[in-house]
């Protein structure tokens, strides 16, 4: 079998490249976006309030038990709607991701806090700090060890969700690579390629998730 | 300097507190005492508003603990409290734990607050421990620590909710050593506890809690000697002949 044609790749690169920024572009903002929504999203979700607690609790299920598809779907045909002018396939997507991401976060927050003993809080409570000195100086330090990997975990799932970016006509890096596919006829070279880069993205994040366990040993 | 009156707590449909009432002046040591699930711990956590509590009232200096007006951080930071189980923070050293209120709550400087710090826990035998964390210590140290932190406020009370009960018991004396120096420089102090021997040497009034009520509120060698209730003389001869 000499027929393979790995010189496509090279001939494609910059249409790649620009696929795979799209695709780090989502992964950065979904991650950052989703951490900073989700952070704001536990709090109430741990409010003693119920008109707090209760609508964050409906956001999370409701965003959890929709596939991501259908909510960037959403954001693309609503969103116009909604605001009465287009926003754009990317606005858009970056919107429906964060939004999305934001109910995972949430659950991996509020369990990383749920992970510190109550006692913690009380003792810092009882030397006269203020609640959100008790989250930020002595319970989000301890909640990290427990949250890391998990979000670690979530950064690989967003990766490789961003492929469904295509239903908005977006081109991430594997649409990118299916396109030059299907253009070139070179199926087998580019998915080989899309594997290959996959994995060694997603295998790089996993190890950084083992070395952040073993370095922070509970 | 802290008076309870007619304090209830409820957990749901279970009443931990029946109407409990106290006062406990400026200097005085007490000792609460009692069978396990008598409400000893609820009671002094409801004293720095740790714990809140359904109706009577707790007032620190004329404030009281549940009112909404009151600035509770701030009245807390008036009263240190040891707890059974430490609760040092864990990613910080022994000297971070005791310099984080001081810098974050009365505002001292790092400087300042890591100074005091150092004077404090060399003054409770810990001066060769400030890097440590502590997981690096033993039960005793910890709890050293603990009231370390405490004192580097500069509170006007302490809690103790039993301070010994989590230690072994080769570290308890090194612990209640600290306490009764606390108590001879005339520290306001409630020690909830079952170190009979603390009580006899260092109180001066015990309170006897039973079922979420205080039972007996009597000076110390009244207690040991001819305590008045039925349940107090069951109470004593367990602890006492064992």
């Amino acid at each position: 079998m000499s027929d393979f044609d790995w010189g496509v790749i090279a001939r494609s690169y910059s249409f790649l490249a620009e696929g795979m920024l799209l695709s780090a572009l989502l992964v950065l903002v979904a991650t950052v976006g989703g951490l900073i929504v989700g952070f704001g999203l536990a709090l109430m979700r741990l409010s003693t309030h119920r008109l707090i607690s209760v609508p964050a609790a409906g956001y999370v299920t409701v965003m959890r038990s929709l596939p991501l598809v259908l909510v960037l779907f959403w954001f693309y045909f609503l969103m116009p709607l909604a605001i009465g002018r287009p926003v754009g396939s990317l606005t858009s997507a970056l919107i429906a991701f964060v939004l999305f991401e934001a109910a995972f976060y949430c659950e991996i927050i509020r369990a990383g806090i749920g992970s510190v003993r109550k006692g913690q809080s009380d003792a810092g409570l009882a030397t006269g700090l203020r609640r959100w000195q008790v989250l930020r100086l002595i319970v989000m330090p301890q909640a990290m060890r427990a949250m890391g990997p998990l979000i670690l975990n979530q950064i690989v799932i967003v990766f490789q969700d961003t492929s469904l970016v295509y239903v908005v006509s977006l081109h991430d890096f594997l649409t990118a690579a299916s396109v030059i596919a299907s253009r070139d006829g070179r199926a087998t070279e580019m998915y080989s390629l899309v594997a290959v880069v996959y994995l060694m993205i997603c295998l790089s994040i996993t190890k950084a998730a083992e070395f952040y366990r073993r370095r922070r040993p509970s | 300097m802290i008076v309870l009156d007619d304090v209830h707590k409820f957990y749901g449909s279970q009443q931990i507190l029946r109407g409990c009432s106290a006062t406990i002046s400026l200097g005085e040591v007490v000792v609460v005492c009692g069978p396990s699930g008598s409400g000893k711990s609820t009671l002094i956590k409801c004293i720095n508003g740790l714990v809140p509590f359904e109706r009577g009232s707790i007032t620190v200096d004329g404030v009281s603990v549940s009112s909404p007006e009151t600035d509770l951080p701030a009245l807390r930071a008036r009263i240190g409290m040891v707890f059974q189980s430490f609760e040092l923070y864990p990613h910080m050293t022994a000297l971070q734990n005791v310099s984080l209120a001081q810098v974050h709550v009365l505002k001292r400087s790092q400087k300042e607050a890591d100074e005091r710090s150092v004077k404090i826990l060399t003054r409770v035998g810990l001066g060769g421990k400030l890097g440590n964390r502590p997981a690096e210590l033993s039960g005793g140290q910890q709890q050293r620590v603990s009231i370390a932190r405490a004192l580097a406020m500069n509170p006007q009370a302490m809690l103790f909710d039993e301070p010994t009960s989590a230690l072994d018991p080769e570290m308890i004396n090194e612990v209640l050593e600290v306490m009764q120096e606390l108590a001879v420089e005339g520290m306001t102090m409630i020690v909830v506890t079952h170190e009979m021997g603390f009580a006899q040497r260092v109180a001066n009034r015990v309170l006897f809690m039973d079922r979420g009520e205080i039972v007996e509120d009597t000076p110390k060698d009244q207690f040991f000697t001819a305590p008045s209730s039925e349940r107090a003389k069951q109470f004593l001869n367990q602890v006492l002949t064992h």
